[in-house]
């Protein structure tokens, strides 16, 4: 009897409780990065008491993706979903998705974007300049540079961490560092996104036509132009005499001959100061901003890599509200600053960059402010805002592929370089077809 | 007692061989269909447009020369898994197969890399010759001298995955010769030994012979397993890389369909992917099993 009382009391206690909403984000983040992420869920799902943030990890970029494309086509989809960058014209596209820009709206949330680091939206705006997705881990590359190997080789440091040196210089200190017996002067992670799209950003030479995509499916990459030629040319030519190492497509390669002193110069991410902060025991480091060339007075800002957090549609109003809430939350200058401080990657809005400038955070911590510099020195032009590309997971593969065999020395990087642009043109072409009615 | 038969019912049978039937179908030939609808469609990741295009997805994979040099890469590398872990696993079990003291535990020890996923396999060899932190690599480069860069040089890399891939099928090679051999009676060897052959005119001429049935059967398990299974060596050693160089067909649906959300092309790859290895695993039947001779 008292049992059955006892159930009876929760039951109803139950039904008197409203029931919070439970929103599904779906994500990519382990590690210490997912420990990260589930500090910021619990610090919103805490604050309030209407709704409950689900966090699922899916695995990496790829299969987050594909979960949330097979969960979309079961009609199973979770509110939110973390895609990467090169993913940005596939997931704007799909027809799946409630624009944020149009749910912060709707859900009556008047943000002033222009609050927010400029470079970083603009990767994830439309044509006309509304915000598709938030935000949510950027990065861009840096050059770091081992100290040590730069003093025995008589090369003077430190190197400016705002004014970037000239793609002849580091020619001459990488000719100076294997001149020094260095195994090689320097390596890159990511060689598309460093060598050729951040390359092309920084000097403002188009990747495609149509404003790099945005302004059309009809784009056809050009990056077989004079400048990046020059380019890849001058890398092949340091191949040759080890002034540059090619050590794979990722970031293991390179950073592996980085942390081994094989090369005195590594390109890559800001995410990788933590990674070497964590592994580098026996040398100093240090952090520059990309190489410019000379000819390039006013270098525009890099580019970012990196996530943003997509809206699927198909949800209830009720669940919006509480999407954009925690939207909202995410982007509040206290869990930015907390973000960055704990992943390296930027904190999107200026209020939470100023605040941590305020409090001397960069003074502490100057190999962090390197990137946000250079990615902020200018406004973005149409060029540098950024790239959006159909099937660009595959176009940064064939680039990849056509590299390889330039540095290999089965192409020229001329031959290298149009091959990339034909068959990178044929996949937007079959891209095109597929969305136009 | 009256003797009753229960299978009078012609529905009975049917009945009985439903629940078989239901697990093919619905995890062989509902995917299957799938594929080949997909195939010829032009359709988005999220599935809300397709058009149906005919044969457009296949002409396009015919007509694009990597395509076809991907399919000549998975031949030749498939032949030279298969060739590799035959000929080594048949020597080691040959060597096995002796009369040793510890035969027991040398067997097992043979066994072992079986049990290795073929990614954990990968893992494993890139750790030895990767040319930024391999050790065996750093070897190869200060003493042979060679300038080994299976992560720049095409040629390496496929040398590199093709011992990788070959390395754990070995074992599983080995298990099935020398169950073979130790079915070949060895009164017959021995009548041989008696008459005056040598060790490996005994192997080329009996012991060789009879195993055929194996050597069939390892052969086309081995051509199999080489075209699908070996994913995970390419995924974790060199994505397909250097230029394509190790790109083969399976690793090509995975990129193209997973990766790159072309659901379209990387259906109609799938479909030549199967067909391929139909007509070849029919070819084998038709042409190689005649020579096979089956001990009877």
């Amino acid at each position: 009897m008292v049992g059955v009382v006892g159930i009876a009391l929760i039951f109803l206690a139950g039904q008197a409780l409203a029931e919070p909403i439970t929103i599904n984000w779906w994500h990519a983040m382990k590690g210490a990065r997912g420990e990260v992420v589930a500090k910021m869920i619990k610090a919103f799902n805490d604050s309030q008491s209407d709704y409950v943030v689900v966090g699922t990890y899916k695995g990496n970029y790829d299969e987050t993706i594909n979960a949330g494309v097979a969960a979309y086509r079961a009609k199973k989809q979770p509110h939110l979903l973390q895609a990467f960058e090169v993913g940005t014209q596939t997931m704007m596209l799909s027809g799946a998705i409630n624009p944020v820009f149009k749910l912060m709206k709707d859900e009556g949330y008047n943000i002033d974007w222009s609050g927010y680091l400029q470079p970083v939206l603009s990767y994830y705006m439309n044509a006309d300049g509304n915000l598709m997705s938030m935000p949510f881990n950027s990065s861009t590359p840096v050059m770091y540079y081992n100290v040590d190997l730069f003093k025995k080789a008589g090369i003077p440091v430190p190197l400016s961490k705002t004014k970037p040196i000239t793609w002849d210089e580091l020619g001459e200190i990488t000719a100076k560092l294997v001149k020094s017996g260095v195994a090689g002067g320097m390596v890159t992670g990511w060689q598309s996104w460093t060598q050729v799209e951040n390359y092309s950003a920084i000097h403002n030479i188009p990747f495609a036509t149509r404003a790099n995509g945005y302004e059309g499916l009809d784009c056809e990459l050009v990056i077989n132009n004079p400048k990046v030629t020059h380019h890849v040319a001058r890398l092949k030519k340091w191949a040759d005499d080890k002034r540059f190492v090619y050590a794979g497509q990722k970031f293991q390669g390179p950073k592996a001959e980085f942390i081994a002193q094989k090369a005195g110069v590594y390109i890559d991410s800001i995410s990788a100061i933590a990674k070497l902060q964590k592994a580098v025991k026996d040398f100093t480091w240090d952090v520059a901003p990309l190489p410019v060339e000379s000819w390039m007075k006013e270098p525009q800002n890099s580019i970012i890599g990196g996530a943003s957090l997509w809206v699927f549609n198909g949800h209830s109003k009720k669940e919006y509200k509480g999407v954009a809430a925690f939207l909202e939350h995410l982007s509040s200058p206290e869990m930015q600053m907390y973000w960055h401080k704990e992943t390296g990657y930027f904190p999107i809005t200026l209020k939470a960059y100023e605040t941590l400038k305020k409090q001397g955070y960069y003074k502490e911590n100057p190999l962090k402010e390197v990137g946000i510099k250079q990615l902020t020195r200018r406004n973005p032009t149409k060029i540098s805002r950024g790239l959006r590309l159909g099937y660009f997971i595959q176009i940064r593969n064939i680039i990849n592929e056509e590299l390889e065999l330039v540095w290999n020395g089965t192409k020229t990087p001329k031959q290298g370089l149009d091959n990339a642009v034909k068959r990178s043109n044929k996949k937007l072409r079959e891209f095109e077809k597929i969305y136009k009615r | 007692m009256i003797k009753r038969s229960f299978f009078t019912s012609k529905l009975l049978p049917y009945f009985l061989i439903l629940p078989q039937f239901l697990v093919t179908a619905t995890f062989f030939y509902w995917p299957a269909l799938q594929g080949l609808v997909q195939s010829v469609m032009r359709s988005d990741p999220f599935g809300q447009h397709s058009t149906f295009i005919w044969l457009d997805n296949f002409i396009a994979l015919f007509t694009d020369p990597l395509y076809l040099k991907s399919i000549g890469t998975t031949l030749f590398f498939s032949a030279s898994v298969a060739a590799v872990s035959i000929s080594i696993g048949l020597f080691i079990a040959t060597m096995a197969n002796r009369a040793l003291k510890a035969r027991a535990l040398v067997r097992t020890m043979l066994v072992w890399p079986y049990a290795v996923a073929p990614a954990i396999s990968g893992i494993l060899w890139l750790f030895l010759l990767h040319p930024s932190y391999g050790v065996v690599a750093i070897a190869i480069k200060r003493w042979l001298g060679l300038d080994w860069n299976p992560v720049l040089d095409g040629k390496d890399a496929l040398f590199m995955v093709i011992m990788a891939s070959s390395w754990k099928q070995i074992s599983y090679n080995f298990v099935f010769f020398i169950a073979g051999m130790q079915a070949i009676p060895g009164s017959l060897i021995e009548a041989a030994a008696m008459d005056g052959a040598s060790p490996f005119r005994r192997f080329w001429k009996i012991t060789l012979p009879l195993l055929s049935p194996t050597l069939f059967f390892v052969t086309v398990m081995n051509i199999i397993y080489s075209f699908f299974e070996t994913f995970g060596v390419i995924h974790m050693m060199t994505q397909g890389g250097p230029g394509g160089a190790t790109n083969i067909l399976v690793y090509k649906v995975y990129q193209d369909g997973f990766i790159g959300l072309d659901l379209g092309s990387s259906a109609a790859q799938s479909i030549v992917l199967m067909t391929l290895i139909i007509v070849i695993t029919v070819l084998q039947f038709k042409y190689v099993e005649r020579k096979v001779q089956y001990a009877g």
